[in-house]
């Protein structure tokens, strides 16, 4: 072969830049198929030139796609590999291609779905989120720039890994890296919803359990501070015996009310919210919508406002 | 309201319909497009919080393979435009973001058939070897789901400012309280899609270590982020499933002999 086609750092570029427009035309019948010819159209425009060949290497990646929208890099860039190998003559049939991408999608969205989706965005959305709840703007804009650094690196990173392993990368992430990331950002993510659900989730149970009279030497005697004030001669040492009282433990109301919220925390603080969550993980295990969940919640909402049962 | 806040408000809108799809550079996420819509209609304050709100109530929302989540794009722009321009409250702009969640899949599942058709019309360009065609088809796809976002947003900002609070303030208490007690509820419902997603018999116990350590309340995430991570990274190292020596290097570390036989299959 006197003058090999090579695809330049430049191509490879243009390649990880259209790949960021995957999921534009997301159809239900070839899912990411025109997101997939769009991705690698620089690649193929430099590798073949006349009309035939272009309109051939169209069809080929015109054929059905899906995976996670970041997983498709690597496979980008095996696929540029062989593209790169057959423009130059070498005997890479369609069947090989259409194989590695069938093959590397599936297992690819398995590792995407729960790094990407179930672990690094809802960390960094609660993280940056309690950011923005105090009124900081830390918090959209660490959000923001820290996405794009984890995302395009990735991007970036296993495409030219896929494209200089080519082939024999498919073993690679099949075996233990990827493998080996999953299940590390997957204990990390249930660590940190463990620490969420208790912390996050409102649920008030204001409705009252018990009124106890609280004995009269436990309560705190305002009867001298009221008078001093009433005859206008209030000292600091009288202010400063009610504060100690009350620091002292004593109760400040004549009755001492406990709420079933009260009764709730006793028992560990956040069950209520961990059982809430134990029922959707239920729910969506029996294939009941999210968004059913969600209504039912607003309509529980409300009865149990209406009850007492909860409070706002 | 200026001409520029509401092309402000409607270019966000734009992008956040993108976004939705893409999900790239996530400006779909409440935390972005409601700051972004609080900057743009110039109440940067009631935007920021409404985003931080809703995006603990959205981190779940993801989309699976061909199912498709809640949509947080229409969800966080409708609620951004009612708290940010027409007043609503942060709380109530909460409970309407749901109702809009939905709207916005019946939106989303639309356009993604509309798309079925022009995946054709980049067939036929395909056919003639036209890069320019593929193309075309591809963004006439991603502009209907920008669209999506923003016509919606433009009949929100459409309709006068009095008929939202009117309404609002002719629903009974008992029915804006309990939404707000349902609010308080459905991050619940985020958080058990994420577990859903990941949750296998071995990884529970995280979740609830987690949940043991969440009372502790001098940890800040920040701190809790670190011991999760110290965790994965400790459980990674000592976990059988990866410690597999590799060939022959295992017979010098005097390991286990069953290990070692384990290994040649």
């Amino acid at each position: 072969m006197a003058n090999e086609i090579k695809l330049t750092k430049t191509d490879r570029f243009w390649v990880f830049w259209n790949s960021q427009f995957l999921q534009a035309s997301w159809n239900y019948e070839r899912m990411q198929n025109v997101g997939w010819a769009f991705a690698l159209a620089p690649a193929l425009k430099k590798l073949y030139k006349s009309k035939e060949d272009r309109a051939a290497a169209l069809k080929r990646h015109l054929e059905f796609f899906n995976t996670h929208p970041y997983l498709a890099a690597p496979i980008l860039g095996v696929e540029m590999s062989l593209e790169e190998s057959r423009a130059n003559g070498a005997p890479v049939t369609d069947q090989t291609i259409q194989g590695v991408k069938v093959g590397m999608m599936g297992p690819l969205a398995g590792v995407g779905d729960p790094v990407f989706w179930a672990t690094a965005r809802p960390i960094l959305g609660a993280f940056t989120a309690s950011f923005a709840l105090s009124g900081s703007w830390l918090g959209p804009i660490l959000f923001f720039v820290v996405w794009q650094i984890i995302r395009m690196g990735f991007l970036w990173f296993t495409q030219e890994m896929g494209y200089r392993q080519g082939e024999a990368i498919t073993n690679d992430l099949s075996g233990g890296l990827l493998q080996k990331i999953t299940v590390g950002a997957s204990v990390l993510g249930m660590f940190i919803m463990g620490v969420l659900v208790p912390r996050w989730t409102t649920m008030n149970f204001p409705a009252v359990v018990s009124n106890v009279k609280v004995d009269k030497d436990a309560q705190v005697d305002f009867t001298p501070l009221v008078n001093a004030a009433n005859h206008g001669n209030v000292t600091v040492g009288k202010i400063r015996d009610v504060i100690s009282s009350i620091n002292g433990g004593n109760s400040v109301t004549p009755t001492k009310t406990t709420t079933l919220g009260d009764i709730f925390d006793q028992l560990t603080p956040g069950l209520m919210p961990l059982l809430l969550t134990l029922l959707c993980v239920w729910l969506l295990r029996k294939k009941v919508s999210p968004i059913v969940i969600i209504l039912a919640l607003f309509v529980v909402g409300i009865l149990a406002y209406w009850a007492g049962i909860l409070g706002a | 309201m200026s001409f520029l806040s509401i092309i402000g408000i409607l270019i966000v809108s734009f992008l956040a319909g993108m976004e939705g799809v893409l999900d790239q550079f996530e400006f779909h996420q409440p935390i972005l497009a409601c700051s972004l819509i609080g900057l743009a209609s110039g109440h940067p304050a009631e935007g920021l919080a409404l985003g931080g709100s809703l995006q603990l109530i959205a981190l779940g929302w993801m989309n699976i393979g061909a199912a498709v989540a809640p949509d947080a794009a229409l969800a966080s722009v409708a609620a951004a435009i009612l708290v940010c321009v027409k007043n609503t409250s942060v709380s109530n702009g909460v409970a309407l973001a749901i109702p809009l969640a939905v709207a916005g899949l019946v939106l989303t599942i639309l356009v993604r058939t509309v798309a079925t058709f022009l995946a054709h019309g980049a067939d036929a360009a395909g056919k003639r070897g036209s890069f320019a065609g593929v193309y075309a088809y591809h963004f006439i796809a991603l502009s209907l789901q920008g669209l999506r976002i923003a016509i919606p947003a433009a009949l929100i900002m459409a309709v006068p400012t009095h008929v939202v609070t009117d309404l609002l303030a002719a629903l009974p208490d008992i029915v804006t309280n309990g939404l707000k007690v349902g609010g308080g509820m459905i991050v619940a419902v985020g958080y058990a899609m994420v577990i859903n997603m990941m949750a296998t018999p071995a990884l529970w116990p995280w979740f609830f270590l987690g949940f043991a350590l969440a009372s502790l309340s001098e940890i800040t995430l920040i701190g809790m982020g670190i011991i999760g991570v110290v965790l994965a990274l400790l459980f990674l190292q000592v976990s059988p499933e990866f410690n597999k020596t590799s060939g022959g290097s295992s017979s010098d570390d005097g390991g286990d002999p069953i290990d070692d036989i384990l290994n040649d299959y």
